[in-house]
Formats: C-alpha cells, sequence, structure tokens
C-alpha cells in the first residue's frame, strides 16, 4: 500500500514530528468512500421494508385538543398511523433523556416546541408517508410560548413542564463552581475590573446527512435489529433496553457509516423510538430518515448561554480572577448529553490557559419553548462556551489596560513547570507548555508585521482586524470516579485478535463519523505490536461484534477509545513473549522486543515474528501454565483523567467599512493534541473545526420570532460556509505529550471548534476598534457589523 | 409515465410517477446509492450528478427532465478497477471525511477540470462553492482536485514525490 511521507507542516517543531505508527497514512475507508460505496442509514433496504414519517407541530405552545386519523389511515399505501395515545397505551410515550428529564415521544398533552413529534405514519414508500401526513387532521389550542430565556423566570410565564408533578415555573437547575467569597474578595481589591455580556447563540451541528433509523424487529425471537445513526451504539442498546423493555441482549445495534456527527447524533430521538414501534406494530423492518428542516428544527442544537462575564486585573496586566453567571438555555426538555454530575457539562473550565488566583461561576439552565439538546457541534461539553467567554474577556481587558493581546496573554499563562496544575474550579490540568505554541502561530503569522500594517490601514480609514485565541481543551470523560452518564461509567473497550496467520482484528466500542477510525486505531495497533496496519481490520459500529463503550464524542475516542487500544496490543505483546519463549525453549525474561518480534537477548538472530508466535499460539507448542491457545486479549479503559490538548489561533479579518461584509484573510492554527497519529487526519479535523468556527462567528444562527417559529429551519436560511468564505488554513503544531495516556495522546476533534470561534469575533471586534466597539455578539453578519459600527450592537434574538 | 436516460453508460428504461425527483431515481429505482441527498433545497450538493456532463443537484430535477440525457453519478467516474484522478486526489489529499459530500464534490471537479484543465485555487473554490463540507473546510478538496488537475493521467504518472512501501 501507498505511504506518503509526512508532509512537514511546521519545521520549527523540529524532532517532535514523529507520529505514532506509520505516520501520514492514506485513509482505509477511502477507497469505498470515493467509489460511492458508503452505506450509510438511507442506503439500507430490507426486504419487505416500510417507510415512516413524522408529523411535526406547526406551533411552538399548545394544548393538543384532538387528532383525526381517519384519512391518512384510509390511505392505500399507509400501513399504521401512531399516535401519542397509542403510545401512551404502551407506555412509551415518553422517554428518559440524557439529563435524567423526559422527552415526549410523541405529543399526548401539550406542544412545547415548533416541529416537535405529533404522529407517525408508515406507508409503503417514502412519498406515501408523506403524501399521508397531510391528511391528519389535527386542532391544537395555541398558547403564548417563551422564546427568550431571559423571561423563562418571570413571575406569570407560561409553566411549559406541566406534565412535571409539582411544577410551577421554568427553572431546570443552578450549578456553580469555585470559591464565591474568595473571588469577591479578589475582585473588590482589584485595580482594574472589566464587565461584559456575552451571548453565544443558539446554532446546529447540521451534519450533511440528517438523522435515521432502520428498525426490525422479529416478533418471533423479539430481537431488534436496530440501524441507526449514533456515535453511542452501545449506550444506545442500553437505554433501548431501558425504554422499550426488550432484553438488552436480545438488542442489537448498527451505526453503519455517518455522515457526519458533531454531536448531533449521540441523543435519543423519538423518530429512532418510532421506526421501533412502528416495526413492532406492522411487523416489518421500518425507515425514518428525517428531512434537513426536520435536523434543524428539532435535534440537538448547541450553546444558546447567555454569559455575564468580569474579569479583574493589577494595572499592569497581571489577570486575578474571573467569575460569570450563565443563564443557559435548554429549549423544552432538558435532554443535554453530558455526564450526569455536571449539568452545565465542563463550562467550569472557564479558566482557560490562565494562573488565576480565584475564579467562580453559577450557571442557571432553564426551560423555553424551542428544542431540546444543548451539547452538541463538537463543543467538548461546553468547553467552547468556556473558551469563548474567558477569551473574549481577555482581550475586552487587554482593551481597557491598553495591552497587546498577545502580551497580555504570554503575561498570564499558567507556566511550564506549574503542570500537572489544579486550577480553581476542581480540574487537573494533566500537562501544558503554552508560550512556545504561542510564540510559534505568533511567528507563522508574522504579528508585528501584522500590526504594523493594521496600524497604516487604519491611517487610511481601512478595516484591518487582528484576533488572538488561545484556547485549553478538556476531553476524553471520563474516570468513572466522576463521570457517568445515566449511570454508565465512561469507559472504552477493546478486542484484539491476532489469527494463525498473523493478521489482527481490533474491535472498538466507538463509532466515527468521519474522523477515519479505521485507519488511525489501525496504527495504534501497528506501532505497538509491529503488523502493518494494511493487515489491521478496525471493527466498530456493531454492539453485536464490538466490547461494550461509551462512544464518539466531546474528542473522547483517542484518549479513551485509543487507549484501550494501546493497552490491549500491549497485553497481546506481552503474551506473544511468553509463547515466544515456549516456542524458543527458553525464558519469557530472556527475551527483547523489537518491532513485530520477540528474540533472544544477546542472540538477535533468534527469535520469532508476531506471525510466527500467532501460529505457535493456535498450534501445538506446549504452553506455559496460564497462557491460553490464542493470542488474543481485551481491555476496558477507565481513564485516570481528561486530556488537556491546547492550542494558539490567530485570525486576520478585513471589514468593508460601506456594507459590514466580514472576509476572513488568513487564519493561522498551531494546536498541541500530545502525540501525533496520524498528521494528515489530524490536519483535516483542524480544518473542519476552524471552518465551524468562521460559520457560528459569522453566520450561523438558530433565531425565533416572538411566536417561536424556528427562523433556521433551512439551509437556506441556517447558513454554513463554503469554500467561499473561508481561507488557505495555516496550521502548525508543538507536541505536549500527555503524562498518563499510554501513547500521549489528547483528542483533537473538537478543538477547533473550541478554539476559533473567539479568534474571529475577536479579531472583527479588533477592526471596529476606530468605531469604539468593545464587543459584539456573534454572529458578525454584514447587518449587524454594520449596526455595530454605528455605535448599535444588539444581542442576537 | 416512461422515461429513458444513460446512466454511467447504460441504458435504462423505467415506468416512475411523474412526480420522482432524479435523485430517488436514481437512490431508490436504481440502487445506485452514492449519490446522496443532504438539504432538499438545493443548498447542500451531496445530490450533485452530471447531466450531459454539466453538474446538476439531482434533487431539484424531475427524473422526468432527465429523460433522453446521459446521466453520470460517482459509480460512474472510475474506469472498471482504474480510478479517476480526481478520485486518487481525494485520496491523496484527505479531501474527504465522511465522505458524506464527497460523490457531489467529486463529480462537480470532473466537470470543471473537463472545462479548464488548470484551474486555479480560487476557480477550483468557485466551482464548488454550491455545494457544503461539514468536516474538510475545503482546503483539501482544493488540494484534491489540484492533485487531479496535476495527474491527468493518475497516479501511474507520479512517483517523484511518494515513498513505496510493499
Amino acid at each position: 500500500m501507498t505511504i506518503l511521507e509526512d508532509r512537514p507542516s511546521n519545521p520549527a517543531a523540529g524532532d517532535h514530528d514523529r507520529p505514532i505508527g506509520h505516520g501520514r497514512m492514506q485513509r482505509k475507508e477511502d477507497p469505498r468512500f470515493v467509489r460511492g460505496k458508503g452505506h450509510y442509514i438511507d442506503d439500507i433496504v430490507l426486504p419487505g421494508m416500510l417507510h415512516g414519517a413524522i408529523l411535526r407541530a406547526p406551533v411552538a405552545h399548545a394544548r393538543l385538543v384532538s387528532i383525526d386519523t381517519t384519512e391518512a389511515l384510509a390511505h392505500p399505501k399507509v400501513l399504521a398511523v401512531i399516535t401519542g395515545s397509542d403510545l401512551q397505551a404502551l407506555g412509551l410515550a415518553w422517554a428518559p433523556t440524557l439529563s435524567m428529564d423526559v422527552q415526549a415521544v410523541l405529543v399526548t398533552d401539550k406542544v412545547r416546541f415548533q416541529g416537535q413529534e405529533v404522529a407517525f405514519v408508515v406507508a409503503e414508500d417514502r412519498y406515501a408517508a408523506r403524501d399521508a401526513l397531510e391528511l391528519i387532521e389535527v386542532e391544537y389550542d395555541v398558547l403564548p410560548p417563551v422564546v427568550d430565556a431571559r423571561k423563562a423566570m418571570d413571575p406569570g410565564a407560561p409553566v411549559i413542564r406541566d406534565d412535571l408533578e409539582g411544577r410551577t415555573d421554568n427553572h431546570i437547575f443552578d450549578w456553580e463552581a469555585g470559591n464565591k467569597a474568595e473571588t469577591d474578595a479578589v475582585f473588590a481589591s482589584a485595580d482594574v475590573v472589566v464587565k461584559q455580556e456575552i451571548v453565544y447563540p443558539r446554532v446546529h451541528p447540521a451534519p450533511m446527512e440528517t438523522c435515521g433509523a432502520v428498525a426490525d424487529f422479529d416478533p418471533i425471537d423479539g430481537r431488534l435489529t436496530l440501524y441507526e445513526t449514533t456515535q453511542a451504539p452501545h449506550a444506545h442498546r442500553t437505554l433501548f433496553a431501558m425504554v422499550s423493555g426488550i432484553p438488552e441482549h436480545k438488542i442489537r445495534v448498527v451505526s453503519p457509516d455517518i455522515g457526519g456527527g458533531f454531536g448531533n447524533k449521540v441523543g435519543i430521538y423519538p423518530g429512532y423510538i418510532l421506526a421501533v414501534v412502528g416495526s413492532i406494530v406492522t411487523g416489518k423492518p421500518v425507515k425514518w430518515v428525517e428531512d434537513r428542516s426536520e435536523n434543524l428544527m428539532s435535534t440537538s442544537f448547541a450553546r444558546d448561554y447567555i454569559m455575564q462575564g468580569e474579569i479583574a486585573a493589577t494595572k499592569d496586566g497581571k489577570i486575578l480572577a474571573l467569575r460569570t453567571n450563565v443563564l443557559a438555555d435548554h429549549g423544552a426538555f432538558n435532554a443535554t448529553a453530558q455526564p450526569t454530575k455536571y449539568p452545565a457539562g465542563f463550562f467550569h473550565i472557564f479558566t482557560g490557559s490562565y494562573d488565576l488566583a480565584a475564579a467562580h461561576c453559577t450557571v442557571t439552565g432553564v426551560y423555553t419553548n424551542k428544542a431540546p439538546g444543548g451539547v452538541a457541534y463538537a463543543c467538548s461539553f461546553r468547553v467552547t462556551e468556556a473558551v469563548y467567554l474567558v477569551e473574549r474577556m481577555v482581550d475586552i481587558l487587554a482593551r481597557k489596560l491598553d495591552m497587546d493581546p498577545a502580551e497580555l496573554r504570554l503575561r498570564n499563562f499558567i507556566k511550564k513547570e506549574q503542570f500537572p496544575y489544579a486550577n480553581k474550579t476542581g480540574w487537573e490540568y494533566d500537562s501544558g507548555d503554552y508560550e512556545p505554541t504561542m510564540r510559534l502561530s505568533m511567528k507563522m503569522a508574522g504579528y508585528d508585521e501584522l500590526r504594523r500594517e493594521q496600524k497604516e490601514k487604519r491611517e487610511r480609514g481601512e478595516l484591518m482586524g487582528i484576533g488572538i485565541s488561545f484556547f485549553t481543551e478538556t476531553v476524553g470523560a471520563g474516570p468513572r470516579k466522576d463521570m457517568d452518564i445515566l449511570g454508565l461509567g465512561m469507559a472504552d473497550g477493546a478486542e484484539l485478535r491476532i489469527h494463525p496467520t498473523g493478521k489482527a482484528v481490533v474491535r472498538i466500542s466507538v463509532q466515527s463519523q468521519g474522523q477515519g477510525h479505521e485507519t488511525t486505531f489501525a496504527q495504534i495497533v501497528a506501532e505497538e505490536i509491529g503488523i502493518p496496519p494494511e493487515d489491521i481490520d478496525v471493527v466498530h459500529g456493531d454492539t453485536d461484534q464490538t466490547p461494550f463503550g461509551l462512544g464518539t464524542y466531546g474528542s473522547r475516542s483517542t484518549p479513551v477509545s485509543g487507549a484501550a487500544v494501546a493497552l490491549v496490543a500491549r497485553k497481546v505483546r506481552e503474551k506473544a513473549r511468553f509463547i515466544a519463549a515456549a516456542m524458543l525453549e527458553t525464558r519469557p525474561e530472556d527475551l527483547e522486543w523489537e518491532k513485530g518480534r520477540w528474540f533472544v537477548k544477546g542472540d538477535p538472530s533468534v527469535g520469532k515474528t508476531m506471525a510466527e508466535i500467532a501460529m505457535g499460539a493456535h498450534g501445538t507448542v506446549a504452553l506455559p501454565e496460564g497462557i491460553d491457545g490464542n493470542l488474543d486479549a481485551e481491555v476496558t479503559y477507565d481513564p485516570p483523567n481528561l486530556t488537556f490538548p491546547f492550542g494558539a489561533y490567530i485570525c486576520v479579518v478585513d471589514v468593508d467599512p460601506g456594507t459590514g461584509h466580514v472576509k476572513v484573510r488568513r487564519f493561522i492554527a498551531v494546536d498541541d493534541c500530545g502525540t501525533r497519529i496520524n498528521p494528515m487526519i489530524i490536519e483535516g479535523q483542524i480544518h473542519g473545526g476552524l471552518t465551524d468556527g468562521v460559520g457560528m462567528a459569522l453566520m450561523e444562527i438558530i433565531e425565533f420570532d416572538a411566536e417561536g417559529n424556528c427562523l433556521g429551519g433551512s439551509f437556506m436560511d441556517y447558513l454554513i460556509p463554503t469554500a467561499m468564505e473561508v481561507p488557505d488554513w495555516e496550521t502548525g503544531f508543538t507536541v505536549t505529550p500527555s503524562p498518563h495516556h499510554p501513547i500521549g495522546a489528547k483528542g483533537v476533534g473538537e478543538s477547533a471548534t473550541v478554539g476559533s470561534p473567539p479568534a474571529v469575533v475577536n479579531a472583527v471586534v479588533d477592526a471596529l476598534a476606530p468605531f469604539g466597539v468593545v464587543h459584539m455578539d456573534m454572529p458578525c453578519t454584514p447587518a449587524r457589523v454594520w449596526e455595530a459600527m454605528q455605535g448599535r450592537t444588539r444581542p442576537p434574538v | 409515465m416512461q422515461i429513458s436516460m444513460t446512466i454511467n453508460g447504460t441504458d435504462v428504461t423505467r415506468e416512475i410517477e411523474p412526480r420522482v425527483l432524479l435523485v430517488h431515481f436514481i437512490r431508490d429505482d436504481l440502487r445506485l446509492t452514492g449519490t446522496h441527498w443532504g438539504c432538499d433545497t438545493t443548498n447542500c450538493g451531496t445530490c450533485v450528478v452530471l447531466m450531459d456532463g454539466q453538474p446538476v443537484k439531482s434533487c431539484t430535477v424531475l427524473a422526468a427532465m432527465a429523460d433522453g440525457h446521459t446521466i453520470t453519478t460517482v459509480e460512474g467516474l472510475a474506469n472498471g478497477a482504474t480510478l479517476d484522478p480526481v478520485q486518487q486526489g481525494f485520496m491523496e489529499e484527505h479531501g474527504l471525511q465522511c465522505g458524506f459530500c464527497t460523490p457531489g464534490m467529486m463529480l462537480t471537479a470532473r466537470a470543471l477540470l473537463d472545462h479548464n484543465p488548470h484551474p486555479e485555487p480560487l476557480e477550483i473554490r468557485e466551482a464548488i462553492s454550491g455545494q457544503i463540507c461539514r468536516c474538510t473546510g475545503y482546503a483539501t478538496i482544493v488540494r484534491s482536485i489540484q492533485w487531479a488537475a496535476e495527474h491527468p493521467a493518475g497516479a501511474a504518472a507520479q512517483t517523484t514525490e511518494k515513498e513505496v512501501h510493499a
């Protein structure tokens, strides 16, 4: 197979550029994708398969008065119409969410957001199913909606969740981290305090493939096979067992090729459950695939945080403390996917990359008449919001102190010798070395030259902005002592088998949505046991074929599952030592390892390759006590801590003074994700995240009008960057290995999505400095930028 | 109604409902599932196929409108076992991650290179600007198409910059 030389994307990083395994290697999954032979959910066709479609509520808040399905049922191609009352009879009208709340599968009492699921039609083909939706008559009694989270707790606000016993308001939770008294004391005596309300608007991950399922229930043996667009097949199987009453050993969840996830495919949506019910009711397989509007209007959104930020510093630029109060809009059901103990996810890493004396945050979650969700779109469990807050606040402070924002950051970084670093809100940063990363980004950008150019342009009335963001991520959830989702510890399993001829299969519990697991996980095994990656198959996405584990989200595949795979390979390598010793009639301690082979110490010509050892294991060699006749192993990995990748981003924008249009001219991204497995794949992940960041900063938003109508319900309204809106990315890297990860790797999938929005917004605000603009909220659309230039900034709806 | 067209070099004739979209005809009737759909509103371009050599969004073309025309889908890009240089370029330069937008991107690239064998990066960006990719950030797609432009005969023609292992 072809292996390309590693492209030296950053000569300055020197000899750290030695990736694990075989470096920059073409992806093993690509040959099928470039031939159009990927196998996505809508490509699945089972014999006798029927098609489902969902009738959705046209209003945001309304009592359900009546549903008449007579005409729909009379359609010649319709086999079933399922309503909320049908589900109620089965005990399936409500399902548990990932945040210990419940969510309506179909409306029984009240519509709580526009686009909510009202009825499910099963028909012979997809056109007929859609036709029949038009034949269902529903009467609603419309209620005033709660659209603005700021008004959700007003006395007299409509109570959205009157289904919950004793509920008299829209409050979900209050949560805090850090020490309030200590923080308040530091603020009281600080030279400089700046405050700013910062809104992170509601956005949507919008993967190119929407969500869908094909359910196939076999009534004879009671077995459910469920093909689903899921990033977490094992967790889904367990939850389906809990919800449906079908025993877990009778459920097989298969996640086929997934056309992008970004967190959108973590939760269990009503459509999945309805496909299962449809299959049980009709006795045939049922496919349900949502359209784009359904995806944008009903599946997991992201962000929607209103943050009151405050930063305290000395007058010479030593940052002392941060505090914030956050209002979190969770929509109509609290369906956020996050570890149980953390209702605001990992937001409390909002102290960022700085050495602070004190920090405190409070987060209040409220219900509104909007779609549920909250953790999605590559956010690392709300590190996105945290990084945006701190990186905007530091820039606002720099303006106040009239200091260069790069200099202010450099002056306040946690120092290399302070790691592992305990921050003021309970995190232990495993490793870091921030200054070289920051300096490299400045060197690549030509930072001083850019500032000179900006000065000249300002004198000519041109608007150029330079924005910096330095982020610290926390990924790889998580240690079972701290983290679970609905009681499931966040571990991942791996099984490795070396077949008698020396070819291998590794089975993993995480599921790729484009990350290239079939390649990188083979590379990890290759590095550990010396079998070439092309001789190692990676099996994933099928609960019948893989060990239990919590799946791919929060950049956790490499930190957790990657560790499991490295350790299972080491276990096999160690077992091979005993078998090789038996084959060579020597003692295991007399053998030495070189990649792919155990040999006798002092006599390298005498040894056994992994292929020879595999054949020996399955052959007739007399094995030592306690060694089975195979070369297999399995591992479940409970990470001791999270990993803390970081990076320095610099964005250069030009703003059209006449129109407010923002052009991202350059974007320099230096990332440190520890040990690098496949630099090509890492670069790809970063490019994608940077594009997300430009999208959120400049154009993406899910807004609502006063009636609760979703204004971002199609790609005509929810704008996503094309090739014309993004620059040719300039990437570099440093390497600070994780001290506790077996190969020193950290997650990287979400780094750029987390780190880039503040760089873009800081650049736009910097460009608008001549107008006295200190802050503007995303998205920086031409209209909003132009308003800011006229002295009118406004939060997004 | 009855329609006939040439798809990937094969003549097909089918009886269809007049309202059937070309994307559904290709996927559901012909079972060529390499053509995807992603938005229903002609914005995303995952459904792009070539109609008489020009990229069209097949979610916005009725199957009936393709009657008598020649359609190329991703399944028709390769010549047997030999990949089109565009397909090779996407593999060489990491022009894809989840693979969902990839067929449409590659077909647009093929049409571009057929008309303009040596496009500038900006011309490539303009050519694919009617299509959305959520994974790659586009730079590697641009590089992939440049690779194809630089290797019109495919991988066999280039050996200089690669190390080839067994």
